[in-house]
């Protein structure tokens, strides 16, 4: 597939708030870099995404949607990631079917001590998506900014 | 119409320098509802809140954005702000552009565009956000300490102190940890026993404490304040309230094969036994793995011999509840297995000990009566070879990655004793560095050196052959000397790695707190949280944390009863109000919500609805407790109907943020 | 040159000479150790300084077995016994001469010569 060198993926990152944005605030303190293109919500815990806006950010044109919690077993809400590992299987067997790319979503667990994971992790899955090429199959063309 | 104030932090040069901050403010000041936009150098500071003060008080706003570091370190103080100038402290939002932007971002262009649009995700957020306000919830005035050593004895003695009930759950038949097996301590050379002792009697005569001995914690349920525990109290076959501990039970009983774990199996016990003499609880207890009776029917000695009639063949496990504000881990450590190091000829040789046996074999109180005798033939040892590091600073997976900290210093005790007590025994140490951190720890290893005439050699131990004469060849290097040594010992000690007990893991799981890769429990912040975990209400004394000395383990017992006091003396606290709700009308009562929720914070309530023909109609609702809810949004996505929404991050409010977002 | 022949040395053996923590676990462990003038926990600290010339020059890198008992026993995973091994690499390479052309090898080959046989001398003998 003919892949423009110049387009540069818009990445959506869900961080749960006990884990995985600690481990982002970590990975900046110690200055390690990843690209742009990633930006991040907080969310209290994985289990808060609801897989409606996984599908409403490529509707708006993200090329690519990462989810990530703590570690099975240390979610700071007991279960909450179990939620969030099951919904996500069901999400990309929706996605398969639908044929959409499955390496344009992806769950990622990182506990708060692993600053050096996360920036690998988006650097990494930038990559993957930048390989892929811009999101056309679910971006609605009506959501587009004027 | 909404009126939001935005203000940009240069934070120094900490974001100015890879961001353009004047940029920023001036692109967020275009957004929909946005009537002023500012930036300024320390928006944390005095002057920097009272900027945002004055705004809303000057500008009417009714949302404040603060494009910044992470909520995580100043959400609270823009909170605070805001609400001193009587705006609800829930209509301010914060974009991270520091840990998550300038900070990582090299380029000022893109990383500029980016923190715009992370500004811009947060104005569309803010639009949206609802005043709150917090609850509160009880706190039940009771504390839990996991772990009867002298790290939960330490906590649980503060804590009583303030005045606040206490429980120990310890998983052995006595409280005393470690600490009751281990001979002297450095760097006094205290006797152990002689310094902990009083406090285990202080422990279990003081009214605010309860020992729950021989116990394991169940279950845990609850949040900060209010932890409901199951604690389960093993079988220990004899009543402790009429136990008296005369020990006449355990003189009697015939079966006396029993490997003693107090003296790491060097010597045996009986099938009833009183762990050590100054054991507290001081109660018998049967083993039900070798008790004749309890495995055949047979024998039943040592009912017949209690004058007090504690005996009880029948008793089974028992669990008992209770509530509790604060749980305090003290789950201590273990020396490491060394099944993995063949080259040590641990399993081999006899003579090859762990320095906690040779702690034991020391001890007046231990298998030979506190002389220095070889295991094998009970002869004296003339020579002794300490080997350290033996499974620590180890990079595979033999053995553990960090220093134990605590091996050097009771290696340097242990030659020093031995050199004292038997000036003829030569005793040999190999290492790689000696690490002797504390007050008063280097001078007491240069005694060893200069006073007891140790031989400290820089290298390490490759091989141990026990030879045939009974005596054992340790193959050295001299690093210094640039020598291979060949040293005919009579016994080698093992400084063997330590490592959190094995409990720990499924402990944690069941507190919900995070551990790492080595099983000690983290605490919130490594430098200024020591000893709290991540985990609300969840606190972290002794060597659980991570490898520490009988000095440390003190001070942060106490700083651990320190921070339960401090949560115990409230009588409520405020809840987090970020908590779901249900609405009504939308709500068709499935319990798809209730199922998922991890605090059992939902129920179900039958409420009369006005129909539009004028009759009522009563429908089952979800109705959620906001004191218990905490906020984890799990309910939120099981509502088939959309029904649960999530207050702080509500469906529109996160779908606002994605929007601002894509392009 | 020095720095050449270090780093050569490191590429073939694939050791990251960085995590020895200088316990002298290899050397106490060694069975050649009385014969060697340069011993494995100094081979480790040689290379690590770029003195590979003297080491290249020594008969310790000949009195090596290859028993792997440094590598079994090294608790910071250093593997010495391959940068010795990397070393004799080195000193056969730069003796110049090609002892070895691929198109030899048919001849040589017996059903009791071990493939190894034939792989090592490749790499050893080989330009």
């Amino acid at each position: 597939m003919q892949v423009n060198e110049n387009f540069e993926p818009v990445i959506v990152a869900f961080c749960c708030n006990w884990c995985s944005y600690a481990g982002a605030d970590l990975s900046g303190t110690n200055r390690l870099n990843y690209p742009t293109n990633v930006k991040i919500i907080r969310v209290p815990c994985s289990c808060r995404v609801n897989p409606m806006f996984i599908l409403r950010a490529f509707q708006k044109g993200a090329d690519g949607v990462i989810i990530c919690g703590c570690h099975p077993g240390d979610c700071h809400y007991t279960s909450g990631n179990y939620f969030t590992r099951r919904r996500i299987t069901l999400l990309y067997s929706m996605l398969d079917f639908l044929g959409i790319e499955r390496n344009r979503t992806r769950l990622e667990w990182v506990s708060a001590a692993e600053g050096a994971k996360f920036a690998a992790t988006m650097e990494q899955f930038t990559a993957d998506v930048k390989a892929l090429g811009p999101n056309r199959r679910l971006e609605d063309l009506r959501c587009r900014k004027q | 119409m909404q009126r939001i104030g935005v203000f940009v932090c240069h934070c120094g040069t900490n974001i100015a320098a890879t961001v353009d901050v004047k940029a920023v403010a001036e692109a967020l000041g275009h957004e929909p509802g946005v009537v002023i936009s500012q930036d300024y150098q320390y928006m944390c500071s005095e002057s920097g809140q009272e900027l945002v003060k004055s705004a809303i008080r000057e500008q009417k706003l009714t949302g404040v954005v603060i494009c910044s570091c992470s909520p995580r370190m100043h959400e609270n103080t823009f909170r605070k702000a805001a609400a001193s100038a009587g705006l609800n402290p829930y209509l301010v939002e914060i974009a991270n552009i520091r840990e998550q932007c300038s900070w990582i971002h090299k380029d000022i262009a893109t990383a500029t565009d980016k923190a715009i649009i992370l500004g811009k995700a947060a104005v569309a957020k803010v639009h949206l956000n609802t005043p709150l306000s917090s609850m509160e919830s009880p706190v039940v005035k009771r504390a839990l300490v996991i772990g009867g050593g002298i790290a939960g004895i330490q906590t649980a003695l503060d804590i009583a102190e303030a005045g606040f009930d206490v429980d120990i759950v310890e998983k052995q038949p006595t409280i005393g940890g470690k600490m009751a097996q281990i001979d002297k301590t450095f760097p006094t050379l205290d006797c152990a026993a002689c310094i902990l002792t009083p406090k285990m009697v202080e422990a279990s005569q003081n009214e605010h404490i309860t020992i729950h001995s021989f116990s394991e914690v169940a279950d845990v349920k609850g949040f900060v304040g209010n932890f409901t525990v199951k604690i389960k109290k093993k079988a220990r076959y004899v009543d402790e309230t009429k136990c008296t501990g005369c020990g006449l039970c355990t003189e009697k009983c015939p079966m006396k094969k029993v490997p003693n774990e107090f003296n790491m199996g060097l010597d045996n016990r009986s099938a009833v036994y009183i762990p050590f003499a100054q054991a507290v609880p001081k109660v018998a207890t049967i083993d039900p793995n070798y008790c004749m009776m309890l495995r055949s029917g047979k024998c039943g000695v040592c009912s017949k011999v209690c004058s007090a009639g504690a005996i009880d063949y029948k008793q089974q496990d028992t669990f008992i509840e209770q509530k509790y504000g604060a749980i305090v881990v003290a789950t201590g450590f273990n020396p490491i297995n060394l099944d993995k190091y063949d080259e040590f000829a641990y399993n081999q040789c006899p003579d090859v000990v762990t320095s906690l046996e040779l702690e034991r074999l020391m001890n007046a109180a231990g298998p030979n009566g506190g002389t220095l005798l070889r295991p094998s033939d009970k002869s004296h040892p003339h020579t002794i070879v300490f080997v350290q590091c033996v499974g620590s600073r180890c990079d595979d997976e033999k053995g553990k990655p960090y220093c134990s900290k605590i091996c050097c210093m009771y290696t340097a005790k242990h030659a020093m004793l031995i050199r004292e007590k038997y000036p003829d025994t030569e005793v040999y140490v190999f290492y790689i560095d000696v690490r002797t951190p504390g007050k008063n720890f280097d001078e007491f290893y240069r005694r060893a050196v200069e006073q007891y005439n140790v031989h400290y050699i820089k290298g390490m131990v490759g091989k141990v052959t026990p030879k045939s004469d009974g005596k054992i060849d340790v193959q050295a290097s001299d690093l210094l000397a640039n020598e291979q040594l060949h040293i005919d010992a009579d016994m080698v000690v093992l400084a063997a790695a330590i490592e959190p007990d094995k409990t720990a893991r499924p402990l944690a799981t069941m507190l919900t707190t995070q551990m790492d890769t080595n099983d000690f429990f983290t605490e919130a912040h490594p430098k200024l949280r020591p000893v709290e975990s991540a985990t609300a209400g969840i606190f972290l004394s002794g060597a659980c944390q991570g490898p520490k000395d009988i000095p440390e383990t003190v001070a942060q017992g106490s700083a651990a009863a320190a921070k339960a006091i401090g949560l115990l003396c409230k009588n409520s606290i405020t809840c987090n109000p970020c908590v779901a709700h249900s609405d009504e009308l939308m709500c068709n009562g499935c319990s798809s919500c209730e199922k998922v929720c991890p605090y059992g914070a939902i129920t179900y309530i039958d409420k009369e609805f006005r129909m539009p023909d004028r009759t009522t109609k009563v429908r089952r609702v979800a109705s959620v407790n906001p004191a218990v809810c905490q906020g984890c949004g799990a309910c939120t996505v099981a509502c088939p109907s959309g029904a649960m929404d999530l207050s702080g991050f509500s469906n529109s409010q996160i779908m606002a943020e994605v929007d601002a977002i894509c392009k | 040159m020095n720095k050449n022949l270090k780093e050569q040395v490191l590429r073939s053996s694939g050791v990251n000479v960085l995590k020895c923590m200088r316990c002298g676990k290899c050397s106490g462990t060694c069975p050649s150790y009385g014969e060697m003038e340069y011993h494995p926990h100094q081979f480790v600290y040689m290379v690590e300084n770029g003195d590979i010339e003297t080491l290249m020059k020594s008969e310790s890198i000949y009195k090596c077995l290859t028993c792997f008992a440094c590598v079994d026993r090294c608790p910071r995973g250093v593997e010495p016994a391959k940068v010795v091994e990397a070393v004799r690499l080195a000193a056969v390479r730069q003796q110049g001469n090609n002892h070895l052309e691929p198109s030899e090898i048919p001849a040589l080959l017996d059903e009791d010569l071990p493939q190894q046989a034939i792989v090592t001398a490749m790499r050893k003998y080989a330009k």
